[in-house]
């Protein structure tokens, strides 16, 4: 009776996996779906096929005429390149800086007026971004950062409040047992060197889920980078380009440039976020646990 | 109840605190000696006289800066502040060549003018210490002790005050880039910026709460429909956005993690390709792939099993669902993250308590997994709610807001979230006046939203419950 109850559950458990493995390839083919597509079209030629949108997905001949294209003489695409590489590297490496700064000193610390900064910070943070565009935009003008000089102006203003990031950051922090502090301000050591030889070494996770998450920001960056950069194209960055292509309606074959460009952008980012997937989710899930 | 309280006590805190203040600076008066009497009109005498030079120069180095910027910059903005200028702009057509003389830039004035009343507020702070540091010095040679020499005052940088050491840079970056464009913006809603009234070619001027009455009024000159079509969608998408992406993605976690299903990694790995790929560009190609000649439409059409193309992206209704089905997509593989962790830490006894009981799968999933989800998640699914009323890319790259209405005003669709709205008043419009405004309803849904659900949030409630 037992036995029969037994092998009949197991039974049961066989068809629930299989329904599961059928469920999962499903998601696995809607998930992957857009980027074999994207890949795939980005080999088709806009000269001996079409360029813009067709009925079909995989090309009928494949072709690099599209990666040429954007290599040409025709496309500044490798400038847009190069300035979103310039400023993913600049806001990766300030970025983290700030935000270890800060989430070390409010996690360490205990002076006068701590909570007053956290609170208003956490008010700060609930005003929408963009309502102060055209404000930071002239401040940007001021000091000539707008146009031409886009790039530095955008790294400055995405470094200069990042600083109101931190609550990943000093998360993790927290966790660190105060003790090693006390231990090491017993031998003698100052905060500083606390900070630079005890804490550091050991909080190598959150410093590269930081420098990650601020790397990859400025490949999306499109609002901001598109009003600060306002017509003037060598400025631009990939986001701002290429969905400037999308928006052209691709009568001109504009629509597998932009899958060309897209391939390039994602292939790089990419690679590099799965090298780092550990402590990315590291990351993410410490970051939400602890709140 | 324990707000109001909480807040009559600060307040009668602050007064005891300014009172205990002023009378300190009335003793440091009274028994400073004749250095530290002329502290109070020249910063950092009493530090120059006694040998704390980098604390002497850096008090009246600051005097001097600030009675130079008053002089020659800040007191002319203040001055204008309250009317934002006055002297209009003018074309000089007496010469042969017209020329444009350029009154008063009310943009100017008010920023600056902003600018001018925290640099008086930070002077106040820092003469109010360099009082306190005169009666330091006091206090000391009393008692017969050293004073700090320079070479200390730069040493505690580093250990006494490393804090502020860290904290300065990020603080003044802040201010500039956040606290003083914010409060300008908030100005701005008190004003009639906008497209008629550009500075610097134009004056604007306050006209009080007009703009907040623009926005509730329901005529059709008002912004008040529109307001409250956007408002509901954009609650709606939050509240889709947040709870179906956690439904689901909690369902995909507990597929991948169950026992006995093989290649847990490769699932997955697949999920998280979405998170690597920058959004704008799976983003345009979802919203190529849905467009009128996109691939989802002629495949259905060469099937047979629609006779016209679905317009995905010009109809409301559908361009809504799209866009959170969409949203589905990106968001699953962040929850799947996130709950699989979690998923892992609820203690097994529970389970095994619970089936001895005789509880089926998904007795255990109401009365287990999910209660323990939302205690831990919590606090996330409230700031993910906010984040996603403010989700500009999704909204923006796929459909811009679009499609428009001649029944909305302000140029806003039906997809439009408050942020994109306010976005689109800033850049296509210029009507800053409106957008300033939005922006602080958008503050205040936000607010409001954290305040009230985070007081019902079960880890705030009960801290203790699954420990």
């Amino acid at each position: 009776m037992n036995e029969k109850k037994l092998r009949s559950k197991s039974k049961h458990d066989r068809m629930v996996n299989a329904v599961i493995y059928i469920v999962l390839i499903l998601i696995s083919i809607v998930w992957l779906f857009p980027f074999v597509g994207l890949v795939l079209q980005s080999f088709r030629s806009y000269a001996t096929e079409y360029g813009g949108m067709v009925a079909y997905m995989v090309p009928k001949e494949f072709s690099l005429d599209n990666y040429m294209w954007l290599f040409g003489s025709e496309s500044s695409f490798p400038r847009w390149y190069l300035n979103t590489l310039i400023i993913a590297i600049f806001v990766a490496i300030l970025n983290t800086i700030m935000i270890v700064a800060v989430a070390y000193a409010l996690s360490r610390s205990r002076f006068a007026g701590r909570t007053f900064m956290m609170q208003l910070w956490l008010i700060l943070g609930m005003f929408p971004g963009f309502l102060t565009m055209i404000c930071l935009y002239f401040l940007l003008k001021q000091f000539g950062l707008t146009q031409q000089g886009a790039i530095p102006g955008l790294i400055l203003v995405t470094c200069a409040s990042s600083g109101m990031g931190y609550y990943v950051c000093k998360g993790y922090f927290d966790t660190i047992p105060k003790a090693l502090d006390e231990a090491a301000r017993i031998d003698g050591a100052s905060n500083a060197r606390i900070m630079m030889t005890i804490i550091m070494p050991l909080t190598k996770p959150i410093i590269i889920y930081t420098a990650l998450t601020a790397f990859m920001a400025p490949w999306c960056d499109y609002v901001f980078a598109s009003y600060v950069a306002f017509g003037y194209s060598d400025s631009y960055n990939v986001a701002v380009a290429l969905t400037r292509w999308v928006w052209t309606n691709d009568y001109q074959g504009y629509y597998t440039r932009f899958c060309a460009g897209g391939v390039l952008v994602a292939i790089p980012v990419t690679i590099l976020f799965m090298c780092l997937q550990k402590y990315y989710v590291e990351g993410v899930t410490g970051g939400a646990v602890k709140g | 109840m324990s707000e109001k309280k909480g807040l009559s006590s600060s307040v009668s805190r602050g007064f005891t605190r300014f009172g205990r203040n002023l009378a300190e600076i009335g003793t440091t008066f009274k028994e400073g000696d004749w250095t530290a009497k002329l502290s109070f009109v020249i910063m950092g005498f009493g530090q120059l006289v006694h040998k704390q030079f980098l604390r002497g120069v850096l008090f009246l180095g600051l005097e001097i800066l600030f009675i130079y910027y008053m002089a020659t910059f800040g007191a002319a903005y203040l001055v204008k502040l309250p009317t934002l200028g006055t002297v209009e702009t003018y074309v000089d057509k007496s010469g042969i060549v017209p020329i444009t003389v350029y009154g008063d830039n009310s943009f100017l004035i008010l920023l600056y003018g902003i600018l001018t009343i925290f640099v008086i507020a930070a002077f106040i702070f820092m003469w109010r210490m360099n009082v306190g540091q005169q009666r330091q010095i006091q206090k000391l040679k009393e008692a017969g002790r050293p004073l700090p020499t320079s070479i200390q005052d730069l040493k505690s940088l580093l250990n006494e005050h490393f804090a502020a050491t860290l904290l300065a840079i990020p603080n003044l970056g802040v201010f500039v880039f956040v606290i003083l464009p914010i409060i300008f913006m908030i100005c701005i809603a008190f004003t009639n910026y906008d497209a008629n009234h550009q500075s610097p070619t134009n004056l604007f001027w306050w006209v009080g709460f007009e703009n907040f009455k623009n926005l509730f009024s329901m005529g059709t000159s008002g912004y008040g429909s529109t307001f409250f079509t956007v408002l509901a969608w954009t609650l709606v998408w939050a509240f889709f956005a947040t709870f179906l992406n956690f439904f689901l993605g909690l369902g995909v976690a507990i597929m991948i993690n169950k026992k006995g299903i093989k290649f847990k990694k490769l699932w997955r790995t697949i999920l998280v390709v979405t998170i690597a790929v920058p959004q704008f560009v799976s983003l345009l190609y979802m919203y190529k792939l849905f467009a009128n000649d996109g691939l989802v439409n002629t495949w259905l059409l060469n099937l047979g099993i629609i006779k016209s193309y679905i317009p995905f992206w010009s109809n409301a209704m559908y361009a809504r669902v799209l866009i959170i089905l969409i949203n589905v997509w990106i968001g699953i593989p962040y929850m799947m993250l996130m709950t699989t962790g979690i998923l892992m830490n609820i203690p097994e006894d529970l389970y095994e308590s619970a089936r001895i009981d005789g509880a089926n799968a998904w007795q255990m999933f109401r009365s287990i997994t999910l209660p323990y989800m939302f205690f831990v998640l919590g606090p996330y699914l409230l700031t993910s709610f906010t984040g996603n009323l403010n989700n500009f890319n999704v909204i923006y790259l796929l459909t811009q807001g679009n499609p428009t209405s001649m029944s909305l005003s302000g140029g806003a669709g039906y997809t439009d979230l408050l942020i994109t709205w306010l976005y689109k008043l800033t850049v296509n419009d210029t009507n800053y006046r409106m957008a300033a405004v939005i922006g602080i309803m958008v503050f205040a849904v936000t607010a409001i939203i954290s305040l009230v659900v985070y007081r019902l949030l079960p880890s705030v409630r009960d801290e203790e419950g699954f420990q």
